[in-house]
């Protein structure tokens, strides 16, 4: 689990476009959108993407990304539970 | 209703290069246009994350703004109109979308690259950063139309629908790029006419 989230964080930064951000300045449980890294709805739907092409998840309902993507940790455990990549 | 028009700033960006009124403000040589983008954005002291997300036409595009929109001299932010132009619309993104959709086992379109698949876009990124709310046109032309971007300038300040325009050519295709913009108003340096603008975007 903790090479997932490290995974995750180094793909959110490189997908995202992040600048100067690095794996080490996302907590685990820190909020992905809004007053954490302030992602917004673009790349909510580059997560969506991420989840089919590197783990094989496809989310049926955008909605649910909410919950999902709460925090890398969130990210990490919904993987670990449903990936087939 | 004849009012005399004049052209206050412009900007030039093209083979990694800026300069504002003729003067050189930024170089850099041998790097690819991404890493040039990020070397002005650093230099000018921008602050705008978002920044990083933009494709590349609308990085072009939003530094030359940027650049001249910082002027002490604009206050009127709110009426001042946008005019852009180019031949390849937004044919660099346009291939980056193509490329990920060709091929049915790996059919995985972004929506960060989708989203710039117009040109047009790279003025609602201005807008948002300078919160503008006022008239934008984005027109495709074979090369450089000094006279129509001119008439149709001229049309907005005289017909009250801006106080100034920031407009000219924003052209990006690979590496292949040039930004020509300048700001039009009732006061400024050069006569707005077809031929100084004609002899602006020309020098370099």
């Amino acid at each position: 689990m903790t090479e997932l989230k490290l995974e995750l964080k180094e793909k959110i930064i490189e997908q995202l476009n992040l600048e100067d951000v690095s794996a080490d300045d996302i907590a685990d449980q820190d909020p992905l959108f809004g007053e954490g890294l302030g992602l917004d709805s673009i790349d909510a739907l580059e997560l969506i993407v991420m989840l089919d092409k590197d783990y094989g998840i496809k989310l049926a309902d955008p909605k649910e990304g909410r919950k999902i993507f709460e925090s890398v940790e969130t990210m990490a455990a919904y993987i670990t539970a449903n990936r087939s990549a | 209703m004849t009012q005399e028009l004049f052209i206050a700033s412009h900007c030039h960006i093209s083979n990694n290069m800026v300069s504002l009124n003729g003067t050189t403000v930024h170089e850099q040589k041998g790097t690819d246009f991404v890493s040039f983008a990020k070397s002005a954005y650093k230099k000018f002291d921008i602050d705008y994350s978002k920044f990083f997300k933009m494709d590349n036409l609308s990085k072009l595009a939003f530094l030359a703004a940027d650049l001249l929109l910082k002027d002490d001299n604009i206050k009127e932010k709110q009426n001042i109109a946008l005019v852009f132009s180019n031949r390849a619309a937004s044919l660099d993104t346009d291939r980056r979308h193509q490329e990920s959709i060709s091929k049915n086992d790996s059919y995985f379109p972004s929506p960060a690259v989708f989203v710039y698949t117009l040109p047009n876009i790279c003025m609602g990124e201005i807008s948002i950063k300078h919160k503008l709310h006022s008239e934008n046109a984005f027109f495709i032309f074979e090369k450089f139309n000094a006279q129509y971007l001119h008439t149709y300038t001229e049309s907005l300040i005289l017909e009250k629908k801006a106080e100034k325009v920031l407009c000219g050519w924003t052209e990006l295709d690979g590496e292949k790029y040039k930004a020509f913009l300048y700001v039009v108003g009732k006061s400024g340096i050069f006569t707005h006419s077809t031929h100084q603008i004609t002899r602006l975007y020309q020098n370099k």
